[in-house]
């Protein structure tokens, strides 16, 4: 058993195999992104039980297969999901946490790090719920396109680098762009919605708290555009994300 | 690679969910061998299955007729309905000999990761039925009893924010004992029957 090897992860995704057996795809601290197969989870009786369901945190020991590694051991970190899928707005908003980094990390076995310390700490905001959940989300979002080298640029001019700020936005510019710059059919936002991006960018969230909520819609909607624009193909969760906060949840 | 028609019958096998290359394999030949008899039946069964099943236009499980058997049966409270995500519940459920009201099939769990909101499930059907009197009487309880794990609790709660202000209505979750995690086909029938007389108010 010396080919035994151990790590913390979250759950990104699971995928019912024959019977009653798991594929598990977890983002993990060392190994990236890393799918491995649990035998008999979806089996009432299962010592795995809940511990491999989406959005768990783990700490995983997995014996290296012939083509999957199997995962032989699950402690739970972080239940995640328990207090998650007590809130329908939350749990839509961490569905399209989770497929984010799954399709950002597109080669098992790579180091994600900072992808990976940016969904746990993503996850367990949401779960808290002390802030708006679109908000979370929209902060990850902009963070994770970050280092995938593509944040939107929401200070400097996308096009020619002069300093902002701007009042134009284009997607397919990559961003703000400034009035020499500027293609035909841009959006312009509001000055408070672009000041929004920006402080989700740094994770300014006393500056966030100050601007008026109803920049939050427009920022939304500027940060899925911008995500889709570069995904291959478009996110399945994200349309699906419960945005209006509700005043009594759960 | 098998040359011809045992290839294709192979690789159509194997598109079958939880039947690997090797299953495949094994299924083919057996069937090669079987009696022209047996595989008759076999191929009755398939052409059936597309011509001959239709949803209930009730309760949205398979059925025979255009209303199912349960809906149908004018002994069963038409007062209770328990909420399942897959036909294969109704029959979990069913073995318990536990529950004497009627049904509602959504079509699976919400589940954004697969592309599946609230408008992919028959939840707006849901809400006519407990609209609507049925020879007479009100929809009285709505019993939760979707599956013990992620998706099938996040369902719940979004049906829970629905229907809660429904005025009259009373609604209920499967009590606890079914892990989370499982699926409700795989729960045994004492642990499923239990789970739903001990069930609670939500
Ligand atoms: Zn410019
Ligand atoms: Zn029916």
């Amino acid at each position: 058993m010396a080919n035994l090897y151990r790590d913390t992860g979250i759950v990104l995704r699971v995928q019912k195999l024959g019977e009653a057996d798991r594929i598990i795809t977890l983002l993990t601290q060392k190994h990236g992104k890393v799918r491995a197969v649990a035998k008999g989870v979806r089996r009432t009786s299962s010592r795995f039980g809940a511990r491999l369901e989406p959005f768990g945190h783990v700490d995983v020991q997995f014996y290296p297969g012939r083509s999957l590694d199997v995962v032989t051991q699950v402690e739970t970190l972080d239940a995640f999901h328990v207090s998650l899928v007590g809130d329908y707005s939350r749990y839509t908003a961490a569905c399209a946490v989770l497929e984010t980094a799954d399709r950002l990390t597109a080669e098992e076995g790579e180091p994600a790090l900072r992808l990976y310390l940016l969904v746990t700490g993503a996850l367990r905001a949401l779960a808290a719920g002390e802030r708006d959940g679109s908000l979370v989300l929209d902060a990850f979002l902009m963070r994770a396109m970050s280092i995938a080298g593509w944040a939107p640029a929401v200070e400097e001019c996308a096009r020619c680098g002069e300093p902002g700020p701007h009042r134009a936005f284009n997607v397919q510019a990559g961003g703000v762009v400034c009035a020499n710059c500027r293609p035909a059919g841009s959006a312009t936002p509001s000055a408070e919605t672009l000041r929004l991006l920006v402080a989700l960018l740094h994770g300014e969230w006393d500056v966030v708290d100050a601007l008026p909520t109803g920049a939050r819609r427009d920022a939304s909607g500027l940060v899925a555009a911008h995500l889709q624009w570069h995904m291959e193909r478009q996110l399945r969760s994200l349309p699906l994300v419960e945005r209006t906060a509700r005043p009594v949840d759960g | 690679m098998y040359e011809g028609p045992v290839q294709d019958l192979i690789d159509e096998l194997g598109r079958l969910p939880g039947v690997g290359p090797k299953s495949a394999q094994r299924i083919a030949f057996h069937l090669l061998a079987a009696e022209p008899a047996d595989i008759g039946r076999l191929q009755d069964a398939l052409q059936k299955v597309k011509e001959g099943v239709v949803f209930c236009d009730v309760c949205g499980n398979v059925s025979a007729e255009t209303t199912c058997r349960i809906c149908r049966d004018t002994r069963r409270d038409v007062t209770l309905i328990c909420v399942v995500e897959e036909p294969k519940d109704v029959l979990a459920v069913e073995r318990t000999r536990e529950f004497k009201g009627r049904y509602h099939v959504l079509g699976g769990a919400l589940d954004p990761l697969s592309g599946v909101g609230p408008d992919q499930l028959r939840i707006r059907q849901l809400l006519q039925r407990i609209g609507n009197q049925v020879d007479g009487k009100d929809v009285a309880e709505i019993i939760i009893a979707t599956d013990p794990n992620t998706e099938g609790e996040a369902t719940a709660t979004y049906l829970v924010r629905m229907l809660r202000d429904f005025p009259g209505l009373t609604v209920t979750r499967l009590a606890s004992g079914l892990p989370m995690g499982g699926d409700l086909e795989f729960a045994d029938e004492l642990t499923l029957g239990r789970a739903m007389s001990g069930r609670r108010v939500v």
